[in-house]
């Protein structure tokens, strides 16, 4: 049930009345969280009463009309009301005169009660999540609409394989020793695809770092990560980052950046800048139920609803933070209530069903542009990986439980049941597909070790624009002890 | 060696970038000429350094005096230091309009020291724009801005709180164009008030160029007047580096007659503020007062001190500094930065490892004692270092 909140002030000899209208309706079988609070709403009148300017804001529920919401100077606190004398409008009766009495405080008028109340802490059910396949691949609700051509579901799906080969296969490398880390997005590749197809590529995105799907998606190549990891001299960051902070400003994709949330006030910064050019496309960041503790998590929810940047943000919320499971991580009902404390339109949703994810992130990236303001998406999911080649889960988690998700729960094969269904997809081209996503991710790393290593000369370049003399001379002088004492230094550099 | 010696000679002509200005004028009377060298687009920059810098009469206190009438017969305006940083923000964003400002209160209500005033109606809410208290957050939003395009200009209410931003500004500010192999590009301006002011108290009295020093990929500059504060502004703009500008509480109502011409400074440069024979003495921001009352004493007392503002805090110009610890062999810092880890302390370190064998005496650094700010008026009085104690240590410098 979806609420519409409308409110209407009327001046009548300096009087108010409020009303609030609550309506039901239905979204399929998805629930949207009204951002809604008194404190929102606003009304600017004037100081002799006649004019009155209405600010009302309301939850978005699939209807086409937009709320507007406009910066404003403060309002000025105006005398307090204790009693109402007219009151044509009202049909409540004896209880209205409760409601009406308002206070007028910075912020907006707020209606007073003598009964007190506090809000409870969580409410006593969880917020339900959107979905649209079952566990066996079959649609749930009968007037779902087509979702997705077969092309894209086809390029979802294959693009799931080669995330969950590339993966395995990496982690291997660096089991072996030839990667010094990695980190892997077992279990969370719907949630990477289903996002990835539903942006168009101007949309920018921020990731945190089990998003490599999306690059995928966008046509970064198995190479091109390969190329990344190994810090090798063709991949784009110069070798540079460690393993898997990937960027691609082609692709509208930021460079990874390691301390957590970070990338979300900068989140704001870039949807701040789409609208001073009013572009049509959004930013959109990703981000882990842990990270949601940092103090930028919420700063940056907070910025962007107030200055109606359109910014998607996504929660993976995958159970773990390293070995901090979401229990001990908030006491809220995950992180999709969290929006409604900022103000924001907020979603669940069932982070393994990729058709869900693909139609919320669309749904999402449309009111975030048309509307001009953030929404917060909250996946649900299951980190069935290790958080990364340092880790090993099976020291605080049971290995039952992650099988349990690896297979049962497993978004790849969920998805592949519905193409099955569909008749789009078959036996052979499952192997196909695993044939030549092994192949492709095998000659990557080959040919990545084999690549030369990035010249010494990058060491320096790139701090700045342009070198500075404190730098070359620094170069210079390492040049110098390399040369006095080349026994000592790496025989694989190039100079 | 002869190459690193060839390398820092031509350290001035290194960091001139394309679109680089550059305008020097002298008021020294003796050449009333200037000269403006407008490389845009061009590849070539040149560099010129009239004899003797710009001479300028000595200040004789810290606060605002009245200028002197001074030989140059170029009409100019006087204007106050804030004043002077808001003109040149103001011509930025006329010249580009990507050009924007973030920070608390500093649409409305024009900054907490009016270096944003009436910028706000003139530009509307979104190119400056007032954000909640988040140091962190609007950091962090300036560099994601400058990452798409935008050229923000970050103001810290006061330096102090900056240091809520440590992590943006390092972490990302400083590295992303690095570690993105030069993808992406941060141009922003962190500014602020920072400094001991009078009786604000520990936190709001934060050197935070001592902090800020170690981060790779970043600029800072320091201004001290009108001139270099307006001059400064504009290129920490047209920079597409990350550059800190420290300006200092005390300092925004400085009166100085400054060019109606347009002009931008270079960032990394250190200004002759007055040109001696027997010691250097370089400083920064406020100190720059203390150092010239301290020159005036000195002056008295038959010494020929040489001051430079070396407003580059990084890197330092070595350039200009190295010429005149060749000149005069015994090297001052003063400073307002506490004794451990300051500026001094790495420009000392600079000083000693380029220019060991021109030095006659070790060098000698003032600066403030490692303790919080106190708050009443005498104690914070003497935790800065005041003129008396500059004449004193010049003496000894000099025996």
């Amino acid at each position: 049930m979806s609420m519409l909140w409308l409110t209407r002030s009327r001046t009548s000899g300096g009087n108010f009345i409020k009303k609030i209208i609550c309506t039901s309706l239905t979204l399929s079988s998805c629930q949207v969280t009204a951002a809604s609070s008194f404190s929102s709403l606003l009304s600017n009148i004037s100081s002799n009463g006649k004019e009155a300017t209405f600010a009302f804001r309301y939850s978005y529920s699939c209807s086409t009309t937009s709320a507007a919401f406009r910066r404003y100077t403060s309002t000025k606190a105006k005398k307090q009301i204790l009693s109402v004398k007219d009151d044509d409008d009202n049909d409540d009766g004896d209880s209205a005169l409760e409601e009406n009495r308002a206070m007028d405080f910075p912020g907006g008028e707020i209606t007073y009660t003598t009964e007190m109340k506090f809000l409870p802490g969580s409410s006593e059910k969880r917020v339900q999540c959107y979905r649209v396949l079952d566990e066996d691949g079959y649609l749930i609700s009968s007037n779902m609409s087509e979702l997705v051509s077969k092309d894209v579901a086809l390029k979802v799906y294959s693009g799931m394989v080669t995330l969950n080969t590339m993966d395995k296969f990496f982690y291997e490398a660096q089991r072996q020793g030839r990667l010094s880390f990695y980190l892997t997005s077992f279990g969370e590749e719907a949630i990477n695809f289903g996002s990835a197809a539903a942006l168009s590529s101007e949309d920018i995105v921020l990731a945190q770092y089990r998003e490599p799907g999306i690059l995928l998606w966008r046509g970064f190549t198995v190479q091109d990560f390969a190329s990344q990891c190994f810090g090798n001299n063709e991949g784009h960051g110069k070798g540079r980052q460690m393993p898997i902070h990937y960027g691609s400003k082609k692709l509208n994709f930021i460079t990874l950046s390691s301390p957590l949330a970070t990338q979300l006030p900068q989140a704001v910064g870039m949807a701040y800048s789409l609208k001073m050019d009013k572009k049509d496309s959004c930013v959109v960041a990703f981000f882990g139920d842990g990270s949601a503790s940092e103090g930028d998590f919420h700063a940056a929810l907070n910025f962007a609803a107030v200055m109606d940047a359109p910014v998607v943000f996504i929660c993976r919320n995958n159970g773990w933070a390293i070995s901090t499971p979401v229990t001990e991580q908030f006491r809220s009902d995950g992180i999709v209530v969290k929006g409604q404390g900022y103000g924001i339109p907020s979603i669940r949703v069932d982070g393994n069903d990729a058709l869900a994810v693909y139609h919320v992130v669309r749904s999402a990236r449309e009111i975030a542009i048309r509307e001009q303001r953030p929404i917060l998406i909250e996946a649900m999911t299951y980190r069935v990986s290790h958080h990364s080649t340092s880790d090993d889960s099976t020291k605080y988690r049971s290995v039952d439980e992650i099988e349990h998700w690896k297979t049962t729960h497993s978004p790849i094969t969920r998805l592949r049941k519905w193409a099955e269904t569909k008749g789009w997809w078959s036996d052979t081209e499952e192997l196909e597909l695993h044939v030549e996503a092994k192949k492709q991710v095998k000659d990557a790393i080959d040919e990545a070790e084999k690549k030369e290593m990035p010249p010494l000369r990058d060491m320096f370049t790139d701090v700045y624009d342009e070198l500075p003399s404190t730098l070359v001379e620094q170069e210079t002088v390492l040049r110098e002890t390399i040369q006095r004492h080349p026994q000592d230094f790496p025989k694989d550099i190039p100079m | 060696m002869a190459s690193s010696i060839i390398q820092r000679i031509g350290a001035a002509t290194s960091f001139d970038t394309n679109n680089n200005y550059f305008h020097r004028r002298s008021f020294s009377g003796r050449q009333s000429s200037f000269v403006v060298v407008r490389s845009d687009g061009a590849n070539i920059t040149t560099r010129l350094k009239p004899n003797g810098g710009r001479t300028h009469h000595l200040v004789t206190n810290a606060v605002a005096t009245k200028p002197h009438t001074s030989a140059a017969s170029k009409p100019g305006h006087e204007i106050l230091l804030f004043d002077a940083l808001r003109e040149g923000l103001e011509e930025e964003m006329d010249r580009d309009p990507r050009v924007c400002i973030m920070g608390e209160d500093v649409g409305h209500y024009g900054g907490s020291y009016k270096v944003t005033k009436g910028l706000a109606p003139k530009y509307g809410d979104l190119r400056v724009l007032d954000t909640p208290i988040a140091e962190n957050a609007f950091t962090g939003m300036g560099i994601g801005a400058a990452m798409t395009g935008l050229r923000p200009i970050i103001e810290g209410m006061n330096m102090g709180f900056l240091l809520l931003a440590f992590n943006q500004i390092s972490n990302n500010c400083g590295m992303l164009h690095y570690t993105s192999g030069g993808q992406f590009k941060i141009p922003v301006v962190i500014r602020g008030p920072g400094g001991v002011g009078r009786q604000l108290g520990a936190e709001h009295s934060q050197r935070l160029e001592s902090y800020f020093q170690s981060i790779p990929g970043i600029q800072m500059v320091a201004c001290s007047t009108p001139y270099n504060a307006k001059g400064l502004m504009k290129a920490a703009i047209r920079s597409d580096n990350p550059v800190i500008l420290f300006e200092h509480v005390l300092l925004y109502n400085l009166k100085e007659t400054i060019p109606d011409e347009e002009y931008v400074l270079n960032l990394e440069e250190a200004e002759m503020v007055r040109p001696g024979q027997h010691v250097t003495i370089l400083t920064y921001s406020r100190m720059r007062y203390h150092v010239m009352q301290a020159a005036k004493t000195l002056v008295n007392k038959g010494y020929d001190p040489e001051v430079i503002d070396i407003r580059s805090l990084k890197p330092f110009d070595l350039h200009t500094i190295g010429n005149s610890v060749k000149k005069t062999h015994r090297v001052l810092i003063v400073e307002e930065c506490m004794r451990t880890g300051g500026i001094g302390a790495s420009l000392t370190a600079a000083i000693n490892e380029n220019f060991h064998d021109y030095l006659d005496a070790p060098i000698v650094c003032l600066s403030s004692q490692d303790v919080p700010t106190p708050y009443a008026g005498t104690l914070e009085e003497w935790t800065v270092v005041q003129p008396p104690q500059i004449v004193a240590a010049v003496e000894q410098l000099c025996q």
